[in-house]
């Protein structure tokens, strides 16, 4: 008796968000207008379960241990919570490491928590084909409109979602505009070719022209990925990344690339066995001229730098050049964030409240720099209508290639398995340090594949 | 000795003090099982999976993660790299130990101060060591900045980023941290031999050479032979120091084994080969260890350990 009727406010409810959502998506510019049905629908929601008021206790592992986004986290879960008096949200803030250590601790016991920090892609679908999520495909369909698609399908794994996302950034190449003046460059490249040729100019110059990490590996991967993606366009790519050939001559072609930048001896001093944040420090400190990083590059390089301020107003952003000859779209960009993943025994209330967390009022807030012309905001919000006039003019310009983008590739080393990630991080760093060719890349990556299959 | 006797003679009143005997052992053999044998014997269960730490364990494959490390050229270069750093710590590292051991060993004034510094690397941890290193060696920085300063700059090298000297770097800097560590086993070897012995050897003619040389030298064998020993497992099982440095980088040039399980089991999330090579890891200890117990070690402790195969 109770059952069918609990089911019957349940469809009522998701009609009653599927028709606020439309709106949403409709009108993106009445963020604020849109955003009051959703909380105050919250109350309406109340009374039809009060048939049965049953308690509710959602568990949600984050990672945002610094602020302000441990309380801004903090702040979207009380609110939640004051809206409905039956559910409690559990917060544990973990460090990344430690997350990532007892999360795989839990998992192994079968015990998921409901909610937790997840970067899409090959390790959550690792999880997923475990039977540890949940698939929430349909639990968001009516308001899933309201993410970007692009940023939604980085956690999605064979057409079932398992999980949404509140940040999602691209990959660029940051630039210090005083040094290009000295090296008499007066755009930002948009090709390869000008590209190679402007680090000629810095060259001559005596600026160090790229700043890359040979210790860490993965900031030289994201660059050759943008080789291959403009070589061989988005569609081949998927290609190579789901049958493990990588044997292709687009695949060489984009290493015939890098040879060809190695070949202008582009990189910082001691580049071999720098870490990340070597690289952002020569940035940071003015030292080198460029770097192809992600939308945490900024907070980064000013961390590292010497003077704890980096290079200020001098930080440029330009999209990644196209490759001439190349097969794809000069838009397409390599990029990834984070997002909130749903454990496989998630009550409805945890997705209800993810809806909630992803409202353009509550994204906003993730997506607010802590002063105007800030680079220090949580996170570039994936949720459409959301626009934080603060943010600095090249984060602008980041989350304008975003959206112009028709595809984003996760970066490469999280789309694959973990093993896959560090076999493609392997190949791909010894080609940039000069002990490797465009053919043993693709041949090394193509042989772990197979043997990951 | 007095184990041997006790085996044939069982009675009530023995059996009360092997109850006893049990009852004392029990903590720390309930320990040594739980955080030793049982871990081992897991990995060696693991090793035998296609298993990535989440699923249940089902695909079994057998002796497969075995035949791929060894046929992988990855995990040979990681072995060679061992067998490196152990062939330059017995060749450059012991000797050096040794000369200083019988260098400070002698009377003469701040002696003391001097052990101290020789023996305070090796009080820092490895991972703060390899930091403060990893510092230090950085492009244009203080190394760097030294040797220029004082007409060396042209032997200055990518001390970390370079594939052919990454492990010679790596090398001096481990004889850094330990040769203090074996320096003063081999002092405290030195302080008991009587004096009177070499002193024999000197009024009787010998030279100061021949004296250490066929005197001294053999009497300290035993410490030395720990001291190699000691040496051995050290450089086997070798993480701390690359991982903090180099990560097995650049291109794999200073993988060990150690380093390479890690990087498979926890980075690569393939739990089964990461365990495959921890198993191989303790197998060349074991054996190592059990060898060396046998054949070399075996006059230091006869009685003890011999003393049983009859």
């Amino acid at each position: 008796m109770r059952f069918p009727k609990r089911l019957l406010a349940g469809v009522a409810v998701l009609a009653i968000v599927a028709s606020a959502c439309s709106s949403t998506a409709a009108t993106p510019t009445a963020a604020p207008a849109t955003q009051a049905p959703a909380v105050t629908q919250a109350p309406a929601v109340t009374p039809a379960v009060t048939a049965a008021p049953k308690a509710v206790t959602i568990e949600w592992w984050h990672i945002s241990t610094g602020q302000p986004g441990k309380s801004i986290f903090q702040g979207i879960a009380d609110a939640y919570m004051a809206a409905h008096p039956n559910v409690k949200i559990n917060i544990t803030v973990l460090e990344n490491e430690a997350f990532k250590t007892k999360l795989a601790t839990v998992m192994q016991s079968g015990t998921p928590p409901d909610l937790f920090q997840s970067w899409g892609g090959g390790t959550m679908a690792a999880q997923a084909d475990a039977g540890m999520l949940q698939d929430i495909t349909s639990a968001i369909a009516p308001w899933s409109a309201t993410v970007n698609p692009g940023a939604l399908g980085i956690y999605s794994y064979k057409g079932k979602v398992y999980g949404v996302p509140w940040d999602m950034g691209m990959i660029g190449v940051w630039y210090n505009k005083a040094l290009f003046t000295k090296a008499g460059i007066s755009a930002p490249p948009t090709t390869w070719a000008d590209f190679l040729a402007d680090v000629g100019k810095l060259k001559t110059a005596g600026v160090v022209p790229l700043a890359i990490a040979g210790k860490d590996e993965w900031p030289s991967m994201h660059l050759w990925t943008y080789l291959i993606l403009r070589m061989a366009g988005y569609d081949a790519l998927q290609t190579m990344i789901q049958t493990g050939n990588w044997n292709t001559p687009d695949c060489t072609a984009a290493g015939d690339q890098v040879v060809a930048l190695n070949k202008l001896s582009p990189y910082q001093p001691g580049y071999k066995s720098a870490t990340y944040d070597n690289e952002a420090a020569a940035v940071g400190n003015g030292q080198a001229a460029m770097e192809v990083m992600g939308q945490w590059a900024p907070g980064t390089e000013i961390n590292d730098s010497a003077n704890k301020k980096g290079i200020g107003d001098n930080l440029g952003w330009f999209p990644f050049p196209m490759v001439d000859g190349g097969k794809g779209d000069p838009n397409d960009g390599v990029g990834g964030g984070n997002g909130i993943a749903v454990g496989k025994n998630a009550p409805p209330e945890a997705i209800d409240f993810l809806k909630f967390f992803n409202s353009v009022y509550n994204a906003q807030k993730l997506e607010e720099p802590s002063a105007p012309g800030g680079s220090d905001s949580m996170g570039l919000s994936p949720v459409v209508g959301v626009t934080s006039t603060d943010l600095s003019a090249p984060l602008q310009l980041v989350l304008a290639g975003r959206d112009k983008a028709k595809h984003i590739q996760l970066y490469l080393d999280q789309a694959t398995s973990p093993a896959m990630g560090t076999a493609i991080n392997d190949a791909t760093v010894a080609l940039f340090l000069g002990a490797s060719d465009p053919t043993k890349v693709c041949a090394a990556i193509t042989t772990a594949a197979a043997k990951n299959k | 000795m007095n184990a041997t006797q006790v085996g044939p003679r069982t009675g009530g009143r023995l059996s009360a003090k092997w109850v006893t005997i049990i009852l004392f052992l029990l903590p720390g053999l309930a320990l040594y099982l739980l955080f030793v044998l049982f871990p081992v014997v897991q990995a060696a269960r693991y090793s035998l999976y296609n298993w990535n730490g989440l699923q249940p364990l089902t695909d079994f494959v057998g002796i497969k993660n075995y035949v791929d490390a060894l046929n992988s050229d990855v995990f040979q270069n990681a072995v060679s790299h061992n067998v490196f750093i152990i062939v330059l710590s017995l060749t450059l590292q012991i000797p050096f130990s040794l000369f200083l051991a019988v260098l400070l060993n002698r009377r003469f004034y701040g002696r003391a101060l001097f052990r101290l510094i020789f023996f305070l690397p090796y009080v820092l941890s490895e991972a703060i060591t390899g930091i403060v290193f990893s510092l230090f060696l950085q492009p244009s920085s203080m190394m760097d900045t030294t040797m220029q300063g004082v007409g060396l700059g042209g032997f200055v090298q990518d001390w970390l980023g370079d594939t052919g000297f990454v492990m010679i770097t790596l090398f001096v800097i481990i004889s850094w941290k330990y040769f203090g560590f074996h320096m003063i086993i081999l002092m405290a070897g030195l302080q008991g031999i009587p004096r009177e012995i070499e002193e024999a050897a000197l009024i009787d003619g010998a030279g100061r050479w021949q004296a250490f040389r066929h005197v001294t030298l053999p009497l300290l064998g035993p410490t030395l032979r720990v001291s190699v020993f000691l040496s051995m497992i050290g450089a086997l099982q070798l993480f701390d120091m690359v991982w903090v440095m180099t990560r097995g980088g650049p291109v794999g040039a200073s993988n060990t084994m150690a380093t390479l399980m890690f990087k498979s089991g926890f980075q690569e999330a393939d739990m089964g080969y990461g365990s495959a090579l921890a198993v191989i890891l303790f197998i060349f200890a074991l054996v190592l260890a059990l060898a060396y117990q046998r054949f070399v070690l075996r006059r230091d402790i006869e009685g003890a350990v011999t003393a049983f195969n009859g």
